[in-house]
C-alpha cells in the first residue's frame, strides 16, 4: 500500500506539472464539446485529435486524449438531459428521466447530479484502476501465446454474453471485425492478403478511419437531414442545487452505478454503453416506486450517469495492464501510445511508471476539472447547441476527413472512412452494433499471432491450451459464458436483459 | 422478407465471397495453419452467423418498415466527400474544404450567402492554421503554394 501511495506522488508530480495540467484541462473542455455534440462521440473525438498529439510527448498524449473521453462522458449528459438528444450513445438512458426532469423545471438540479454522479464515479474508478492495474499487469508477466489466445478467446465470448442487443448480430459483427484484420500481411508467412493489389493495404486497415467512418460518418448520415436549431434550456448556477430529497435517492444509485459501471468496464464490448443500460434497468427493479421512472425519477439519471463514467475508467485497466483494448475508444488510445514507441502491456507500467501513475494522477485532477468547471459553465456550453446543425455536420464532416488524413498522410484511409461511413449507415439501419466490428478489427491480427505461435510452441498440439492452467480456466469460463449466451435461444428462457429490465427499457 | 432475414442473407454473400477470394492462400492444415486459415474459419463463422440471423429473422419488422428517407441525402453527402477526398491532394486541403463547405452549406442545405461564405471560408482557413501550422500535421498544399 505504501508503494502504491509513492507511485501516485510520483503520478502527482507529473500530472500536476503545468503543461500537463494545461493539457488535461483542454482534454477535458474538447471532451464535453465533443460529447454535447451529435455525431462526434469520445471515439471520433479522440481520433480527430489523435495526429495532433504526434507532437506532444506520451504523458501529454494520453492525459489528453482520456481527458477526451471522460469529458465527452460528461457532455453527452448535458444534451440527454436538456434537449432529449444524447451527445453519445452512453447517454441514452439519462435522455428517458433527465429530460422528463427539465420538463418538470428541475433541469438544473439533474446537471448537478449528474456531474456529482460522474465525478464520484470516475474517481471511484480511478482508484479501482490504481489498485487493480499493477496487480493484474503482474499477474500478466506469466502469460505466453497460449494465456493470451485464452484471454482474447475470453474477451470474444464475453462480448457475445454482454451483448446489449441481438447476440447473433453481436457476434456477426465481431466476426466482420476480425475478418478486416486479416487484411494485410500475414506476420507469419509473410503473404499479403484481401489487399486488392493496392500496397497502402500491406499494412492493414487502421483503426482510426474505420472507427470515424463507423461511428462519426454514419452518424452524420443518418442525422445530416436535421433542420432548424432545437430549443435549448439554460439553467442558471442557483438553479443547479438539487433538494434534500434529491441527493437521498441519488447516494445508492450512485454508489451502486459506480461499482457496476467499473466491472463491466474490465470486460470487452460497448461498456460504457451498456452499463447505463444496465444501472437503469436495475434501479427500477430496486425501486419501491417503479411507475415514477421515465417521468422525472433523479435515480434514472443518477445510476446511469455514474455508471458510464465508472465503465470509462474501468475500460483502462486491461488497455494499461493487458495491452488489450476492450473497447474502440481504448483501441484509439493504444495506437497513440505505440506512436511513441511504448507499447501497453504488462511491462508499462513496471518501465513507464511516470506514465502509468501520471496517467491515473491526471485521471484525478480531470475529475476535479469536469465538477468546477462544466457546472458552471454550463449555460455557456448549451450556447454550441443553438448552431443549427445544417451548419456543424459539414465541419464535423471536414473534421472527420482531416483528422483521418493526418494519422498517416494517407489517402486509401480516407477512402477507408468513406466506405465504413456507408456500411455503418446502412448496419445501424439494420439495427447492429458497430462496437464489436472495431473491436475485433484489433483483437484480429493478436488473436491469429498468439493461436499460431501457441501452436508452433505445441507442434500442432491443441492439447497446450487444456495444459495450462491459467489458459483452461480463461477458456473455460468464456465457454460457460457462450453456453449462457446460447441458452436463452435454445431454450427460450429469460436471459440477463430480461432479469435486469432492460428489455423493457429498450422498447 | 424480414428485415434481419434480409440483412443475413447479405452476411452470408458476403462470407461466401471472403471464402472463395482466400482460395488464394494456404490454408496449411489443423495443426500448421496457413495464411488462409484464419481467414477461412472466419468466413465460415461470418457465414454461420449469418445464415443463423436470416433463420432466426422471421419475426423482425419487415424489410419495407426500414425507412429510407434520408437515404438520397446521404449518398449526396457521400459522393461529395469522396470527390473532396479525391481533390484533396490535387488540389490541397484550403481550396477542397472550402469549396466542399460552399457545396454542402449552400447547395444542399441552401443556406443564405454571406453565412455560407464566412463558415466555409473561416473553417477552412482557421483549421489550417491550427492544425496545420500550430499542430505541424502536413496537411496538403495546392500545387499553387496555397
Amino acid at each position: 500500500m505504501l508503494e502504491t501511495f509513492n507511485n501516485l506522488l510520483l503520478g502527482f508530480s507529473v500530472a500536476l506539472s503545468p503543461s500537463v495540467l494545461v493539457y488535461a484541462f483542454v482534454g477535458c473542455i474538447i471532451g464535453t464539446l465533443v460529447g454535447m455534440m451529435p455525431g462526434l462521440g469520445p471515439l471520433a473525438g479522440i481520433s480527430l485529435l489523435l495526429p495532433a498529439t504526434f507532437g506532444l510527448n506520451p504523458i501529454i498524449a494520453i492525459v489528453l486524449l482520456s481527458g477526451v473521453y471522460y469529458g465527452a462522458m460528461y457532455g453527452g449528459s448535458t444534451t440527454s438531459i436538456l434537449m432529449r438528444i444524447p451527445g453519445e450513445a452512453a447517454s441514452v438512458m439519462t435522455c428517458v428521466d433527465g429530460y422528463a426532469m427539465t420538463q418538470n423545471g428541475r433541469a438544473g438540479p439533474a446537471l448537478a447530479i449528474a456531474a456529482i454522479g460522474s465525478f464520484i464515479a470516475g474517481t471511484a474508478g480511478v482508484v479501482g484502476l490504481m489498485l487493480l492495474a499493477p496487480t493484474l499487469a503482474e499477474f500478466a508477466l506469466r502469460f505466453g501465446p497460449p494465456e493470451y489466445t485464452a484471454l482474447l478467446m475470453m474477451g470474444l465470448f464475453i462480448l457475445a454474453y454482454m451483448s446489449g442487443g441481438s447476440m447473433l448480430k453481436t457476434l456477426a459483427m465481431a466476426g466482420l471485425g476480425l475478418m478486416l484484420g486479416m487484411i494485410g500481411i500475414d506476420a507469419m508467412s509473410g503473404y499479403t492478403r484481401f489487399s486488392f493489389d493496392l500496397v497502402e493495404l500491406g499494412d492493414g486497415v487502421g483503426i482510426v478511419p474505420v472507427a470515424v467512418g463507423l461511428f462519426g460518418i454514419s452518424e452524420i448520415l443518418l442525422t445530416a437531414g436535421q433542420d432548424a436549431a432545437p430549443k435549448v434550456q439554460n439553467p442558471k448556477l442557483h438553479d443547479l442545487i438539487p433538494s434534500r430529497e434529491e441527493f437521498r435517492l441519488s447516494v445508492g444509485p450512485i454508489a451502486r452505478g459506480s461499482l457496476l459501471g467499473f466491472m463491466i468496464g474490465i470486460i470487452p464490448g460497448s461498456a460504457h454503453i451498456i452499463s447505463s443500460f444496465v444501472s437503469y434497468g436495475i434501479e427500477r427493479r430496486m425501486s419501491k416506486h417503479p411507475e415514477r421512472f421515465g417521468k422525472g425519477a433523479i435515480e434514472g439519471v443518477a445510476g446511469p450517469e455514474s455508471a458510464n463514467n465508472a465503465a470509462a475508467s474501468g475500460a483502462f485497466v486491461p488497455m494499461m495492464a493487458l495491452g488489450i483494448p476492450t473497447s474502440p475508444v481504448t483501441a484509439v488510445m493504444i495506437a497513440a501510445i505505440m506512436v511513441h514507441g511504448i507499447s501497453p502491456g504488462p511491462l508499462l507500467i513496471s518501465q513507464q511508471p511516470e506514465l502509468f501513475w501520471g496517467f491515473v494522477a491526471s485521471m484525478y485532477v480531470g475529475n476535479v476539472v469536469l465538477l468546477v468547471l462544466n457546472l458552471p459553465m454550463v449555460g455557456l456550453f448549451v450556447n454550441l447547441l443553438r448552431i443549427p446543425y445544417a451548419y456543424l455536420y459539414p465541419c464535423i464532416l471536414a473534421f472527420c476527413i482531416l483528422g483521418t488524413y493526418s494519422v498517416s498522410n494517407s489517402m486509401i484511409d480516407v477512402w477507408i472512412m468513406l466506405i465504413m461511413g456507408g456500411i455503418g449507415y446502412v448496419l445501424r439501419k439494420f439495427d447492429y452494433d458497430l462496437a464489436p466490428v472495431a473491436l475485433g478489427l484489433v483483437l484480429s491480427p493478436m488473436l491469429e499471432l498468439s493461436l499460431r505461435q501457441s501452436l508452433a510452441m505445441s507442434a500442432g498440439d491443441y492439447g497446450i491450451f487444456l495444459e495450462r492452467p491459467i489458459a483452461t480456466t480463461m477458456l473455460g469460463l468464456g465457454v460457460l459464458l457462450f453456453l449462457l449466451s446460447i441458452k436463452p435461444l435454445i431454450f427460450k428462457s429469460k436471459d440477463w436483459r430480461s432479469k435486469v429490465g432492460l428489455d423493457e427499457v429498450e422498447g | 422478407m424480414r428485415s434481419d432475414q434480409f440483412s443475413g442473407l447479405m452476411l452470408l454473400l458476403l462470407a461466401l465471397y471472403l471464402g472463395w477470394q482466400n482460395r488464394a492462400y494456404p490454408v496449411g492444415s489443423l495443426q500448421e495453419p496457413g495464411p488462409g486459415y484464419m481467414p477461412l474459419l472466419l468466413a465460415v463463422f461470418l457465414g454461420a452467423t449469418g445464415l443463423l440471423i436470416a433463420l432466426w429473422g422471421g419475426k423482425s419488422k419487415p424489410l419495407a418498415a426500414i425507412r429510407w428517407s434520408g437515404a438520397m441525402r446521404a449518398l449526396v453527402i457521400m459522393v461529395a466527400s469522396a470527390v473532396g477526398a479525391f481533390a484533396l491532394e490535387h488540389i490541397g486541403y484550403r481550396i477542397t474544404v472550402i469549396a466542399l463547405l460552399i457545396f454542402f452549406l449552400g447547395v444542399i442545405e441552401r443556406r443564405r450567402p454571406l453565412p455560407v461564405l464566412l463558415v466555409s471560408f473561416g473553417f477552412g482557413l482557421i483549421s489550417f492554421y491550427v492544425v496545420g501550422d500550430l499542430l505541424h500535421v502536413p496537411l496538403p498544399r495546392s500545387p499553387w503554394g496555397f
